[in-house]
């Protein structure tokens, strides 16, 4: 984890800490090999993309026709309105109200649990073994459980509901979060702790006026990474909920290639669709993401 | 951000302000346990349960002793299951590992186009796996894909109907996914390495290569053990990409253990055996983790950054 702390006391730019004067050798020599295999493996990862991007925009008829590699010679939205007529706002707002009410508990309550931890430092031989049982929950393939958690939902009348993939969602999402945010929260100088608590603060209140700031940044990607984690889920949709209402966008996406399995530039342009607000996010994000990593508590 | 208030919990009673230096702090850590044991751990015991019951996931659940067991152990389709989770853990390793470090190592350097890189090479790790299942799928397709649309024959071939180029679109697809991901934490690691270390074998007279084999391997090990790790483990629930891009075919070919647990229980209703199938997935995992973390720790007391 690329988490540079207490660094941040001057204006807080782009680049990231120490970063300037590392690496001066590759200037000097240029690493041909890197480079040819960087260059390259750009160019795989972008043919695909480039690929869905255009063929969206061409009609089915020009799809088997034209070059599958020049763009549409005059471009339709009839891809996208097709998709949207088929009910993607639905499935969209579905996988907003999956993805957030997932996330915003899962980081709140993995955030207690990591301050929890540390403060009591190993101490008290209950938080030890709900950290170990974290980590436990690191090494196993939670997919494993899905059956039981199958039965569970059922049991619970929760069955074809948003909350049937919500809480098993919150529940995979805190061991990782947890260990992200004690490692950070660990990083936090003691002598804070303890000025707060000779200033008579509660544990409570050192929680969130002295941890939760300080480890905004720990925060803001635990938050990017589950929230992706969970926008992009398949398996929790697909086995705990059937109707169509209940549907969120990967599964969705899915259905509609079934759907519509010859007309690919509508199934490309619903691929899109899909992705669209995480592409958006990303070139919002990925800034606070960076100002978030070298944002420290400079005083 | 909303709701922050915090859910009341019993037991917070506990008076919070003294100078008991941890006594007040259990209780927050209950909302994480409590959701963590109902939705992790007892349906981890729970799948244990469910491998000596039948149930045909609609109606009664009866015990049945070790039928489940029986059937799954003799199934000849268990070792094939295990045996394509091995290869494609072990292709997929192979394949992302050489590919990342050298992409990290270039993307270490500090050049602004390599900065723009990183970010185009986030994006796969943006779209769901069944987007870009999807998305190869169409791509590949033998008659109206890319190959056919070029008139390439040899990119034009029934890549997910022949079980042998399956498993090779399967490989290849993860690695899409997964290695500018991978490249990321050994441009991270790379960075970390002290330049005094190349300074000195610059004017020991070291070359490029030799530096690069003496210095930046033996430094990124732990990114490497990380990375391996992550790889390796990840590769067991690789479910939703196979699912999508050839639902395990043609045949058995790319049917891994997540997928014969998912086609036995919800596709033949199964639950008992797709349970075993499930507690064996765990075993690999745990097994796997054990065997890495034993890897991975044997030296941990030397000093990476000897020499520095």
């Amino acid at each position: 984890m690329a988490t540079t702390v207490g660094t941040g006391t001057g204006p807080v730019t782009e680049t990231r800490a120490g970063q300037e004067p590392r690496d001066g050798r590759s200037a000097r020599h240029y690493n041909w090999l890197g480079g040819l295999v960087g260059w390259l493996w750009l160019a795989v990862v972008l043919v695909p993309i480039y690929w869905i991007i255009i063929t969206s925009f061409k009609t089915q008829s020009n799809y088997f026709t034209m070059n599958p590699l020049a763009p549409a010679t005059s471009p339709t939205l009839d891809n996208y309105r097709l998709v949207i007529a088929s009910n993607f706002t639905r499935y969209f707002i579905n996988s907003v109200v999956v993805t957030v009410g997932a996330v915003v508990p899962a980081v709140l309550a993995a955030f207690m649990a990591a301050f929890a931890i540390v403060r009591a430092g190993g101490t008290r031989w209950f938080l030890r073994s709900v950290n170990s049982l974290f980590l436990m929950g690191l090494a196993i393939p939670l997919q494993a459980t899905i059956i039981p958690v199958y039965l569970i939902i059922i049991r619970l009348h929760l069955y074809d509901t948003l909350l049937a993939i919500i809480l098993p969602s919150i529940a995979f999402a805190i061991p990782l979060s947890v260990l992200v945010l004690s490692n950070f929260i660990r990083d936090v100088p003691k002598e804070l702790f303890e000025s707060m608590r000779m200033d008579g603060a509660s544990e409570w209140g050192t929680l969130w006026h002295l941890a939760f700031p300080l480890t905004r940044p720990a925060m803001v990607t635990v938050t990017i990474y589950n929230g992706l984690t969970i926008w992009n889920g398949f398996l929790l949709p697909l086995v705990l909920t059937q109707s169509p209402d209940q549907r969120t966008l990967p599964l969705a996406l899915w259905t509609f290639q079934g759907q519509f399995s010859v007309n690919v530039p509508a199934i490309a342009a619903c691929v899109l669709l899909t992705a669209l607000p995480i592409l958006i996010l990303y070139a919002v994000g990925r800034r606070q993401l960076l100002s978030g990593l070298t944002a420290g508590f400079g005083k | 951000v909303t709701a922050l208030a915090p859910p009341v919990v019993p037991g917070r009673a506990a008076p919070a302000s003294s100078g008991a230096r941890s006594g007040s702090v259990s209780w927050m850590a209950l909302p994480a346990l409590v959701v963590f044991v109902g939705f992790g751990v007892i349906p981890l015991i729970g799948v244990l349960a469910l491998s000596f019951t039948s149930w045909d996931g609609l109606g009664a659940i009866h015990p049945s002793g070790t039928q489940s067991w029986r059937s799954v152990l003799t199934d000849p389709g268990l070792p094939h299951a295990l045996w394509v989770t091995f290869e494609v853990m072990a292709l997929s390793w192979l394949v992302q590992t050489p590919i990342s470090i050298l992409i990290g190592v270039f993307l270490a350097g500090h050049q602004r186009y390599r900065e723009l890189l990183a970010v185009l090479y986030f994006v796969p790790l943006l779209l769901s796996s069944a987007a870009i299942a999807i998305t190869y799928k169409a791509l590949l397709d033998p008659n109206f894909g890319l190959g056919a649309g070029l008139h390439i024959p040899l990119l034009a071939q029934d890549w997910l109907g022949k079980s042998h180029l399956a498993l090779g679109v399967v490989i290849f697809v993860v690695s899409w996914q997964f290695i500018p991901f991978h490249s990321l934490i050994y441009q991270g690691g790379v960075r970390q390495i002290p330049r005094s270390m190349y300074e000195a074998a610059e004017i020991d007279g070291a070359g490029r290569i030799r530096r690069f084999f003496s210095i930046t391997l033996p430094q990124l090990k732990y990114t490497i053990i990380t990375s391996s790790t992550l790889i390796l483990i990840g590769s067991l629930t690789f479910f939703d990409l196979i699912f999508v891009l050839t639902a395990g075919g043609p045949g058995d070919a790319t049917r891994v253990l997540a997928l014969d647990m998912y086609k036995r229980g919800f596709q033949a209703n199964l639950m008992g055996p797709a349970s075993a199938i499930a507690v064996i997935l765990v075993l690999v995992g745990l097994g796997l983790a054990l065997l890495l973390r034993r890897l991975g720790g044997r030296d941990q007391s030397e000093s990476q950054l000897e020499g520095a």
